[in-house]
């Protein structure tokens, strides 16, 4: 499995090889499609899963109400949120880390700000930033150790989970004896930080659909939709940036490098220790831009905030191809795939089946969309079956 | 037979009538009702699957179609999301609980200004009554329920306790532990708080080392049965109902038959059956017939303290009703 798919990072290149060669007749050098280079993207299978997926909740009942502009909201900010996270992962896990420690710094970053703002009456900004150097700092610590001791990322970041949300129970309790702080946004000094990550855009635009009747308004005639929210633009900025860095730059090829083979890349030159380290950072970093997302969207702070996140976000970069064993998947993949988790996960809501049974529906779904994706690259890769 | 036969007709000609009654007036036939619980407790939960119980009945006993949501491990960010897809579906009702104002706040007034019905039950009484929700069904609060129970154990001459926290991030069980340290207090006493997981092995491994190293403790007062039924069986095990006193939040049966045995103090019950059973049939009663009780309904604290009490209450704790 490892051997097909630990070759060039970018398959979709390998045909314009192909092409130059003047030997016809032989199948490794035969012309292919435009649809098969298409489909041996790393991210071909998981859209066949999210059309699958679509089309699989529009023949269930409950659909129109899902794909309402309210219902699609609901399922677009949970993608949102984990398609935030999942890109980070991604770019670790294809440079061949793990980090289980992003949920509960998600919610540790939230602590650190409603402390900061609650307790000292610091600025929104001051206490964000505060939050963002933390991260810094914890995903340093965990890259390092990880390089440095050469223990596994998954026993690292493990230990690195506990420790971060035990501290944030313990420093809580013993600041305000509870376990929530609440009132983090009454009276800031700059509400315009919250805005930042809580806010809507093109508000303006919706309020002009409300008006025409194209979408549902409240009784005051705002629309139940104010706009687009704040936690899917960042979405969108994540990604891309992520995609960007992963495609189009040295640092890019640098990390397939680290997950394909670290020895030969180190002996070819690439600086396999610090690529991990600033992966471990970027993967705390963007646990701390959901933990700042959500402590602004909901005005508290809890010490159980992003408990099991760290799970979802290795599951939605998963069924986005990424694999495992890493130096192989693409940024946009894991943005798919948090798409689909997050589109099963309210979807199931939606279809009115007893609650009980949510989470076998939950695993056999992406059970069935990894296999989905699988047979399908497998298919464009022309995999034999049993290979 | 021809008998039967001949008010099937019948039957189905009075209940079109009365089906084209209810409309006319813009009501429904109970049928047609949808309702939506989207509360913070998972049915795996002892005290939820209760509730849950209710839910269900009174869906049996009206009719209407009704969907009992929670997120899947304690998040109120999940919760008002959920909340938000209840709206979508445009539902007759909602029943929500508030364990986060803050968190929730956004979703519960989406709802209330979607003029969908609302009622609120468990916890986030006062919350709910600022967001615009107009009926509350549960316990007085936490707190208040905790003081009555510090002040019970003051009286018995109890002055230091261990109040084991079993879902650390949920204000209720904070409020609980809080309550019954200033119930304690007006007594001269004090408790301590001692958080643990959800995890049986995990509760007693932790109260074993707090009891150790805290020689003066007398009571161990648990905050739900998450943390009660692990304790129980530790103090059968290591017998030590002689040395420690332990009360708990909540039923469920083997705090029933603790109780029943002489061997716990007591058990707070909430009648959370009620709180999934009276929302739902008030929500269907509103939909149908435009009724709606105009006043909170308090199901709890009541005091499970005496072995025939217990008893009483056992056999219906089996069936889940209690």
């Amino acid at each position: 499995m490892t051997d097909e798919t630990s070759g060039p990072p970018e398959p979709s290149r390998a045909p314009a090889v192909a092409r130059k060669s003047l030997m016809a007749g032989d199948e490794r050098v035969a012309q292919t499609s435009r649809f098969t280079r298409l489909m041996r993207r790393p991210e071909a299978g998981v859209l066949v899963g999210l059309v699958a997926t679509f089309v699989i909740f529009a023949l269930l009942p409950g659909a129109e109400s899902l794909y309402s502009l309210q219902g699609a909201m609901t399922f677009l900010t949970l993608s949102a949120e984990l398609g935030i996270l999942a890109a980070a992962v991604a770019l670790l896990i294809i440079a061949g880390e793990f980090d289980l420690s992003i949920g509960s710094m998600i919610g540790f970053a939230g602590i650190v700000i409603g402390l900061l703002v609650t307790r000292l009456g610091w600025p929104l900004w001051a206490a964000v930033g505060s939050a963002f150097a933390v991260a810094v700092l914890v995903g340093y610590l965990n890259g390092l150790i990880t390089v440095k001791t050469r223990v596994p990322s998954f026993i690292v970041t493990l230990a690195s989970l506990f420790i971060l949300r035990g501290l944030s129970i313990g420093i809580t309790r013993a600041v305000t004896g509870r376990t929530q702080i609440p009132y983090i946004l009454d009276n800031p000094p700059d509400p315009w930080t919250a805005a930042l990550f809580n806010g809507h855009v093109f508000t303006g635009l919706f309020q002009w659909m409300g008006r025409q009747g194209w979408i549902g308004v409240k009784g005051d005639g705002m629309p139940f939709v104010a706009g687009i929210p704040m936690s899917i633009v960042w979405w969108i900025v994540v990604t891309s940036l992520a995609g960007w860095v992963l495609t189009q730059t040295k640092f890019g090829n640098w990390i397939y490098a680290a997950g394909g083979d670290p020895v030969v890349a180190r002996n070819v030159g690439v600086p396999v220790a610090r690529v991990k380290i600033i992966l471990f950072i970027v993967t705390a970093v963007a646990a701390t831009l959901l933990a700042t997302i959500q402590v602004m969207e909901a005005g508290s702070a809890d010490t159980v905030r992003g408990t099991q996140k760290e799970f979802e976000a290795i599951i939605a970069a998963v069924i986005g191809g990424v694999l495992l064993t890493g130096g192989y998947g693409t940024v946009l993949g894991a943005a798919f795939g948090a798409l689909i988790f997050g589109l099963v996960q309210m979807g199931i809501f939606f279809t009115g089946i007893d609650t009980d049974w949510f989470k076998v529906f939950l695993g056999i779904v992406i059970l069935v969309a990894v296999l989905v994706n699988n047979f399908a690259r497998a298919r464009a890769l022309g995999e034999r079956s049993g290979s | 037979m021809f008998e039967r036969l001949r008010f099937v007709p019948a039957a189905i000609a009075a209940l079109g009538v009365l089906a084209g009654a209810a409309g006319a007036e813009g009501l429904k036939a109970a049928a047609d009702v949808k309702i939506a619980v989207v509360v913070h407790g998972n049915s795996s939960d002892a005290y939820w699957s209760v509730v849950k119980r209710g839910v269900d009945d009174a869906a049996r006993d009206t009719g209407a179609q009704v969907q009992y949501i929670a997120p899947q491990v304690f998040d109120s960010v999940e919760q008002a999301r959920l909340i938000m897809a209840a709206v979508a579906t445009a539902p007759d009702g909602i029943v929500i609980s508030i364990p986060d104002k803050d968190a929730l706040s956004t979703a519960v007034k989406a709802a209330v200004d979607a003029g969908i019905t609302v009622i609120n039950i468990d916890s986030g009484e006062p919350q709910g009554a600022e967001l615009g929700v107009p009926l509350y069904v549960g316990t007085t609060s936490e707190y208040e329920a905790g003081i009555k129970a510090g002040e019970r154990l003051g009286a018995a001459g109890i002055l230091l306790v261990a109040c084991i926290n079993h879902e650390v991030g949920n204000i209720s069980l904070d409020q609980r532990c809080q309550g019954i340290n200033d119930g304690l207090a007006k007594a001269g006493g004090a408790s301590e708080v001692v958080a643990v997981s959800q995890d049986p092995a995990d509760v007693t491994r932790r109260v074993e080392a707090f009891l150790a190293s805290h020689a003066d403790i007398q009571a161990v007062f648990a905050t739900g049965t998450a943390s009660a039924n692990p304790l129980i069986k530790y103090f059968d095990e290591q017998d030590l109902w002689s040395k420690y006193k332990l009360y708990t939040y909540d039923l469920g049966p083997e705090i029933l038959q603790s109780v029943a045995d002489g061997k716990m103090g007591f058990g707070i019950d909430g009648q959370q059956y009620l709180m999934g059973y009276l929302p739902v049939t008030l929500l269907v009663q509103n939909a149908t017939h435009g009724l709606m009780v105009q006043n909170n309904i308090y199901t709890g604290p009541l005091f499970v303290d005496t072995p025939e009490k217990a008893q009483a209450v056992k056999q219906l704790s089996k069936e889940g009703t209690r």
